[in-house]
């Protein structure tokens, strides 16, 4: 992967400016080439990754895992796009194994999400079958551990 | 009966222990360690935790109950794994039965080395400027260490023409390291041959410590033990303090021909006994499994390479590219201070703190050792503050 995707992979936030010198590029090719990874949507947005606990929202999040009839020509496709463009869904992924997407969904409570399951998903031409897991608690998320940990206290000079 | 003229305590240490000084690099910790919120560019050791696999296995390794000695030349398995490995990245292949030796750290593996080749008085010709240890472990090997100066005019390069210099036919052994701490100098392909050619041809032995080879940043990383006739001439020190990360573990190792190992092997049996077992447990972990982190890590010290590098040219400190290793040894001469001077008057004015040069042999003056294993933003607010700092003592 080109090392500019992962440094911003790390960090979003790094300046075009500090990129630079990492990389040894001037200011304005590190510009054009993000620009350039927008335009072709590999760079798809940037955001900040929060620990939702420590926050006083109320939000509930499930991954379901949904078994589905493949259609002729359409595969999973179709159906897959059309739960993806629910609001409340998250994430999509097929999957292989025992059910084939297995989704993130997130509403206000329990019953925000109850109601999509058994409304929305569940009622899908195509969805065969569904089983709903509430998450309790987020230890880890995108890489990142939610929980902020003393750092080891290194010798200020050392050989 | 005690008498009067009773001795000190002091009257008892060793002559050669008296007259070793102190490490410059301890003197100037004592002097850091007292202040507060201070950015730290002297510390010369991995920012980074070690690998988790690392950590977790060693864990594992200790509630399976390898809390027992090994062997003397340390477990088996592991002398495998690394026969494997340092065939594979310096090309040179030692049988794990009797040539290679597990220490604790590459210090004890040099140690043993020392204390196994030199006699009384015999010489040892090593580089400054360089890691504070040498020149006082060959003392305490009661040999005569022999200095040969490299410069920033030349890229502090080692090349044959200053090792003919100095040598004599007292020179029993070469001491090398590359990359180079303090400078981040690595030596050339052409420089490599012709050094080897010249232990060859005086007949002497070389120590190489290579425990940065993995932190190469501009192209692969050449041992002299893979040129034809040097491995049956040298000891390779290698460890996994820096590129894995784990000062801590102290763990080591030493690859020489089996009658070395074995005069190495001595000293150690009676000084050390085995290198620690949960050490040598992770040490088999961190190199058995695909070297992920290891390649991360050198590509965050490569990215903060290039930061620092740029930083130094337009604050207007000369600083020869380093291209190994984690420190830059930028030029502070032309302000007329002194590189201790600088340093205090960095630490007390800016609150950043870097080495003196001074630290790593008297041709050391005139430079300050910054080492990038912080992280970006410390480099980075590092880098604010010495600006101010130098555009100061410019007025």
């Amino acid at each position: 992967m080109d090392e500019l995707l992962t440094i911003l992979k790390n960090n979003a936030l790094e300046k075009p400016e500090t990129i630079a010198r990492m990389l040894n590029l001037s200011v304005d090719e590190v510009k054009a080439r993000i620009a350039e990874y927008e335009k072709q949507g590999i760079i798809r947005g940037y955001q900040a990754i929060l620990n939702v606990d420590q926050l006083d929202v109320a939000q509930c999040t499930a991954v379901i895992e949904v078994k589905v009839t493949p259609e002729r020509e359409g595969g999973f496709d179709r159906v897959a796009s059309r739960i993806s463009r629910f609001p409340e869904v998250q994430s999509v992924y097929l999957m292989s194994g025992a059910y084939d997407l297995l989704l993130f969904v997130a509403g206000r409570d329990l019953k925000e999400v109850a109601f999509f399951v058994s409304e929305k998903l569940a009622t899908l031409d195509g969805v065969v079958s569904t089983a709903t897991h509430f998450m309790l608690k987020t230890y880890k998320h995108h890489g990142v551990l939610m929980e902020t940990q003393d750092a080891d206290e290194r010798l200020q000079v050392s050989p | 009966m005690p008498t009067s003229a009773s001795k000190s305590p002091r009257d008892f240490i060793a002559r050669h222990v008296v007259d070793i000084p102190r490490s410059g690099i301890r003197d100037f910790f004592d002097i850091v360690s007292t202040m507060k919120d201070v950015i730290s560019l002297g510390i010369g050791e991995p920012d980074f935790d070690t690998p988790w696999h690392v950590r977790e296995f060693t864990v594992f390794s200790l509630e399976r109950g390898a809390t027992h000695y090994t062997s003397n030349m340390g477990l088996l398995e592991l002398r495998r794994v690394i026969s494997r490995y340092v065939e594979k990245k310096f090309g040179a292949s030692y049988n794990p039965e009797n040539e290679i030796l597990i220490t604790v750290g590459v210090s004890e593996a040099l140690d043993l080395a020392l204390r196994a080749l030199v006699n009384p008085g015999d010489e040892v010709l090593y580089h400054e400027p360089c890691y504070v240890s040498y020149r006082a472990d060959v003392i305490l090997a009661h040999g005569r260490p022999i200095t040969v100066e490299t410069r920033r005019d030349n890229e502090f390069r080692l090349t044959r023409a200053m090792l003919e210099e100095k040598a004599t036919p007292r020179t029993k052994v070469l001491l090398l390291n590359f990359p180079n701490n303090p400078t981040g100098a690595i030596l050339r392909k052409e420089d490599l041959a012709e050094i080897a050619a010249f232990a060859r041809e005086r007949d002497m032995l070389v120590i190489t410590d290579e425990i940065y080879a993995e932190l190469t940043y501009d192209g692969e990383h050449t041992s002299i033990v893979s040129l034809p006739g040097m491995k049956e001439r040298t000891i390779f020190l290698h460890g996994f303090s820096k590129a894995w990360a784990m000062t801590g573990f102290r763990l080591g190792y030493a690859c020489a021909p089996p009658e070395l190992t074995e005069a190495m092997m001595k000293v150690h049996q009676y000084t050390m006994l085995c290198a620690p077992t949960m050490s040598q447990k992770a040490a088999i972990e961190a190199l058995s499994k695909p070297q992920t982190a290891v390649a991360e890590m050198t590509a965050e010290y490569r990215r903060r390479r290039n930061y620092l590098v740029k930083s130094f040219e337009e604050i207007g400190l000369p600083c020869t590219r380093p291209a190994g290793a984690f420190y830059a040894f930028p030029y502070i001469g032309h302000l007329g201070i002194s590189s201790r001077d600088f340093a205090l008057k960095l630490l007390d004015e800016e609150k950043v703190a870097c080495v003196p040069g001074t630290a790593f042999g008297a041709c050391g003056e005139g430079f300050v050792r910054c080492a990038y294993a912080t992280s970006l933003e410390n480099i980075q607010e590092a880098m604010k503050r010495m600006a101010r700092f130098v555009q100061r003592l410019k007025k």
